[in-house]
C-alpha cells in the first residue's frame, strides 16, 4: 500500500495530465484523426526545439524570455541575407536561402553569448537581461523588415515547416532529432552533468572545478540557436517572415519545462519531462479549440496549469527535503 | 531584581545529547559569561532561551513563572532579546526606523516622525551611542549597526538581554565602545548573558563565567576570582589527546611553497612549505583568515600578492579549474552551501569534481562512474540505502564523507580540508582522520583548518598558528598541550589590551 501510495506521489504529475489527455480524447470531436494528431505535433514542434534548449537553460538556474523575439528576427535575417545575396547576384534564392539560415542560427547564437556574457561577467539575472533583450530584439525585427511580412522564400523552403517525409510532418522529425541530441547531452556528457551542477549549486560547482561561467553561457548560446531553429520552421511553415511571430511563445515554452517538472530555482528537472510538457500542452490547446474554447479561456487553462505544475513541483521538492 | 532558571534542561538531537541534565542561574545587574567550545552545547541553551529550539525535557523560570516558549516571538515577549552575530537590521531604513519598527509613534493613520526621531535620539543617548538617529542603516559601518541592534532590543525593555559573540567582528577601540554600553547597560535591572570565545575580554566585562562542556555543566565561577589558566581548564577537561599512527613519516621534497602570498583585510605576507606526505594544520581563532587564506590558494577567491609554487612551479592566478588540474583538492568549510548540491544524488555528487576523468571524448563511461561511486562508498563507509538518493537525505557525517570522497575519486596530489570534523558525529570523525592519515600513506600531503585544537594535536606532523592574518608561529603537537596551543591562538589579542 505504501509502495504504491509513493508511486502514485511521485509520477501525480503525469497521472494528472494522463487523465485530462484521456477526457479530452473522448470528449473532442474529431480529435482522434491521424491528421489532428499529426497536427498537434507539427504544431508542438516549433515550440518544442525550443522548449528543449529552454530545458537546459533552466536547469542550470538561469531564464531566457527573449526567444519569442528570437523567433520572428531568425526568420527575417534568414530571407534578408537570402534577398541580399541574391540582388548582389552571387547566389539565386534557391541556395542563398541555406547561408541565410546558418547565418540567422549564429547570429542568434552570438545573442545568446552576449546574454550569457552579461549574465556571468556583471552578475545581472538573466531574467532582466533576456526581458529587455526581448524588447530589443522585436523592435530590431521590425525595422529589419520594415514592419512587413517579408516573403519571397523559395518553394522548397516550405518543406522545413510544412514537408513531410513518409507522411510524418518535417518540423515532427526535426522535434525528435533535437529531442535526442538534447537527451544525450543532458545525460550522457560531461557538460550536461556540469549544467546540473551548475544550476544545483553554483559556488558548490565551482569549487569542484567546474567551469560555471562557461557553462551558464553555453546554455544560452544553446537556447537562442533553437529558438532561431524553432523561428525557421515557423517562417517557412508560412512562407513568410514578420515581426510578430513567436510573440508569447516563451510562456508556453517555460511552462512546457515547468510542467515536466523543471524548477526556476535550477538543478531539476530533464528533457523528458519537457516533452510529456510540451505534448500535454499541445494536447489541451487542440482539444480546447476542437471543443470550440473561447480563446480567453484557454488564457485562464493555461495559466492555471502552470500554476497547478509548479504547486505539485514545489510539494514534492520539500518532500524530498523534509524526510532527511 | 529577576532571575532566569534552568532546571534539568536536556536536549537531545538524533545521535547526540547537546544538553544534558542543566541548572543554571542567572540573576540581574551582573554580565554573565557563558562559554564552551564547539560543540558543548552553549549555542544549544541560548536557542532554547531565545524560543528557536525547544528542550527534550527539563524547563526554565523567569522570575518564576515556567517558560513555554514555541517561538523567538514568544521570547520576546516575555522579555528575553537576543542580539545574534548575524545583523538583522534592514539597511534601507534609518536607525531610527529599525530602533521602533513594529512600534513607531502614529498620529492617527500617518506615522510620526518627529516623536519617532525624538524616542530613537532619546534611546540612543541613554547608552552614549554617538549615531544620528535620521541615518541610514546601511550607511553605518559593522559595529555601529551592532550598537543599533543592541539599543533596538534594549528599547523593548527585555528582563534578559542575549549578547552572542558581539566583538568577534570589532576592533579594540570599538571593543571599548560596546563595553561601556553594557556597563550602562548593567545599571537597569537586566539579566545580561554574554557568550563569547575571547576569553581574555571576560575580565573586563563579565562578573560571572558559566562554562559547559560537552552537553554538561562544569562549574560557574566569579571572574574576579578566577585565572585564566581555570578557565581553560574548565573548558577542555583533562583531555587525552590520540596521536596519529607511527608509520606516518614526512617526506623530504617540498611539494607546495606559498611566498608571501597576502590578500588585503584577510591575510598579509604568509609563507609556509608543505613537505611530501605532510600534514600541515593551522590553528588561530575564528576571523584569523584560516579559512581565506586556503581559498585564495585553492584559487576560489583572488589574492593581490605572493607566490604558489607547487612541486617547483609557479602557478599563476590559479582558478578552481586550474588548481583541481594540477592535483588540489579542497573540501569547504560550509558543507550545505559549498560543498554539495543537495538536489543531486549520493552518486552525482560523488562524481562532480571527478566527472572529465571518467568520460571519454566528453561522454561520460557509465561503467566507470559506478566504479568511482562504489569506490567512495564502500571505503569512505558512507551509509546509502541507494546511491542514486538526493545527498540532503544523508546525516551530517555521511554528507561530509560525499564531500571528501568527490575530491577522492579526482586522485588529488595535495588536499585542503577546512574544518572537516564540523557538525559531524566522533565515529565519523575518526573515519575522516583515518582517510587524511591514508592519503598521507600514499604520498599524498594535506592541510588542515580547525577550530577544534585537540583534533590538529591528534592529527598533524606540524601546526601553523595564525592571528589577525599572519602565521605567528610553527609548532609540534609532540611540544605542547591543548591549553598552550589555545593561549599561543589567544596570544595576540591578549598583547593589544
Amino acid at each position: 500500500m505504501n509502495k504504491v501510495n509513493k508511486i502514485f506521489q511521485k509520477h501525480m504529475m503525469e497521472m494528472i495530465l494522463l487523465a485530462i489527455c484521456i477526457v479530452i480524447a473522448i470528449t473532442a470531436p474529431g480529435f482522434f484523426t491521424v491528421s489532428n494528431i499529426l497536427g498537434i505535433l507539427r504544431s508542438a514542434a516549433f515550440k518544442g526545439v525550443i522548449a528543449f534548449g529552454m530545458t537546459m537553460v533552466i536547469i542550470c538556474g538561469e531564464i531566457d524570455l527573449s526567444i519569442s523575439s528570437t523567433v520572428a528576427i531568425s526568420g527575417i535575417i534568414a530571407g534578408l541575407v537570402g534577398r541580399r545575396l541574391e540582388a548582389a547576384g552571387i547566389l539565386p534564392m534557391e541556395t542563398g536561402i541555406v547561408l541565410g539560415i546558418i547565418v540567422s542560427v549564429a547570429i542568434c547564437g552570438l545573442i545568446g553569448a552576449f546574454n550569457g556574457f552579461l549574465r556571468t561577467k556583471f552578475n545581472i539575472p538573466t531574467f532582466i537581461i533576456t526581458l529587455a533583450m526581448m524588447n530589443v530584439l522585436y523592435g530590431a525585427a521590425a525595422l529589419l523588415s520594415g514592419g512587413f511580412p517579408l516573403t519571397g522564400f523559395p518553394s522548397w523552403y516550405n518543406t522545413i515547416g510544412a514537408g513531410n517525409i513518409a507522411g510524418i510532418p518535417v518540423p515532427a522529425i526535426l522535434l525528435i532529432i533535437v529531442f535526442i541530441i538534447v537527451h544525450i547531452i543532458m545525460t550522457y556528457t560531461t557538460f550536461g552533468r556540469s549544467v546540473y551542477a551548475a544550476g544545483g549549486n553554483p559556488e558548490a560547482a565551482r569549487l569542484s572545478g567546474v567551469n560555471v561561467k562557461k557553462v551558464k553561457i553555453l546554455v544560452m548560446v544553446a537556447v537562442q540557436a533553437l529558438a532561431a531553429m524553432g523561428g525557421i520552421m515557423c517562417s517557412s511553415q508560412v512562407m513568410s517572415a514578420a515581426h510578430n511571430f513567436g510573440k508569447g511563445w516563451e510562456m508556453d515554452v517555460i511552462a512546457s519545462v515547468i510542467i515536466g517538472g523543471g524548477s526556476l530555482n535550477g538543478g531539476v528537472g530533464d528533457v523528458k519531462g519537457t516533452f510529456v510538457g510540451l505534448i500535454f500542452l499541445g494536447v489541451l490547446l487542440n482539444g480546447m479549440t476542437l471543443m470550440n474554447v473561447s480563446e480567453y479561456v484557454q488564457y485562464i487553462v493555461r495559466g492555471g496549469l502552470i500554476l497547478m505544475a509548479v504547486l505539485i513541483n514545489t510539494i514534492q521538492l520539500s518532500r524530498v527535503s523534509e524526510s532527511k | 531584581m529577576s532571575i532566569l532558571k534552568t532546571e534539568s534542561i536536556t536536549k537531545i538531537y538524533p545521535g547526540t545529547r547537546a544538553l544534558d541534565q542543566i541548572s543554571v542561574e542567572f540573576e540581574s545587574g551582573k554580565v554573565h559569561a557563558l562559554i564552551g567550545k564547539n560543540g558543548s552545547g552553549k549555542s544549544t541553551l541560548v536557542k532554547i532561551f531565545a524560543g528557536s529550539v525547544q528542550p527534550t525535557e527539563g524547563s526554565f523560570y523567569l522570575d518564576g513563572e515556567k517558560m513555554a516558549l514555541h517561538s523567538p516571538q514568544d521570547a520576546i515577549a516575555k522579555g528575553i532579546a537576543t542580539v545574534y552575530q548575524e545583523l538583522s537590521l534592514v539597511p534601507g531604513l534609518s536607525v531610527a526606523e529599525n530602533i521602533l519598527m513594529g512600534r513607531l509613534p502614529m498620529r492617527g493613520k500617518v506615522i510620526d516622525w518627529k516623536r519617532t526621531y525624538q524616542q530613537a535620539e532619546e534611546l540612543l543617548d541613554e547608552y552614549h551611542v554617538n549615531i544620528p538617529a535620521k541615518e541610514k542603516v546601511s550607511g553605518l559601518s559593522l559595529w555601529q549597526c551592532q550598537m543599533v541592534e543592541i539599543v533596538k532590543a534594549i528599547s523593548m525593555n527585555p528582563k534578559v538581554i542575549m549578547l552572542d559573540e558581539p566583538t568577534s567582528s570589532l576592533a579594540n577601540h570599538e571593543i571599548e565602545l560596546l563595553f561601556d554600553m553594557i556597563r550602562e547597560l548593567k545599571k537597569k535591572d537586566v539579566i545580561i548573558i554574554y557568550i563569547s570565545h575571547k576569553l581574555q575580554e571576560l575580565w573586563e566585562i563579565a562578573d560571572t563565567c558559566t562554562v559547559l562542556r560537552d552537553g554538561t555543566y562544569i562549574g560557574r565561577t566569579v571572574m574576579r576570582d578566577t585565572s585564566h589558566q581555570d578557565l581553560v581548564k574548565m573548558m577542555f577537561g583533562d583531555v587525552e589527546i590520540k596521536t596519529r599512527p607511527d608509520d606516518l613519516q614526512v617526506g623530504e621534497k617540498v611539494v607546495l611553497e606559498i611566498d608571501g602570498l597576502t590578500r588585503k583585510g584577510c591575510f598579509q605576507d604568509v609563507s609556509f612549505r608543505v613537505r611530501e606526505n605532510e600534514i600541515v594544520g593551522i590553528a588561530g581563532m575564528l576571523g584569523a583568515g584560516r579559512t581565506e587564506l586556503l581559498r585564495s590558494i585553492f584559487g576560489a577567491d583572488p589574492f593581490d600578492g605572493g607566490r604558489v609554487i607547487f612541486e617547483g612551479e609557479e602557478i599563476t592566478r590559479p582558478t578552481p579549474v586550474k588548481m583541481k588540474n594540477r592535483g588540489f583538492a579542497l573540501t569547504p568549510e560550509d558543507r550545505k552551501q559549498e560543498g554539495l548540491i543537495q538536489m543531486m544524488s549520493v552518486a552525482g555528487n560523488l562524481c562532480v569534481a571527478s566527472i572529465e576523468y571518467l568520460a571519454k571524448h566528453k561522454f561520460i563511461r557509465r561503467g566507470k562512474e559506478k566504479q568511482y561511486v562504489a569506490r567512495q562508498i564502500e571505503e569512505l563507509e558512507i551509509k546509502v540505502p541507494d546511491p542514486s538518493l538526493p545527498v540532503s537525505s544523508l546525516s551530517g557525517g555521511n554528507q561530509q564523507k560525499v564531500v571528501v570522497g568527490n575530491w577522492l575519486n579526482t586522485a588529488p596530489r595535495i588536499m585542503f580540508f577546512d574544518e572537516p570534523s564540523r557538525g559531524i558525529d566522533v565515529n565519523a570523525k575518526q573515519q575522516i582522520f583515518q582517510v587524511i592519515w591514508e592519503q598521507s600513506r600514499k604520498g599524498i600531503s594535506s592541510i588542515m583548518v580547525s577550530s577544534e585544537l585537540e583534533e590538529l594535536l591528534e592529527v598533524c606532523h606540524r601546526i601553523l598558528i595564525m592571528r589577525q592574518g599572519t602565521i605567528a608561529k610553527e609548532v609540534f603537537p609532540e611540544d605542547v598541550t591543548v591549553d598552550e596551543l589555545y593561549a599561543l591562538c589567544m596570544e595576540q589579542e591578549e598583547g593589544a589590551k
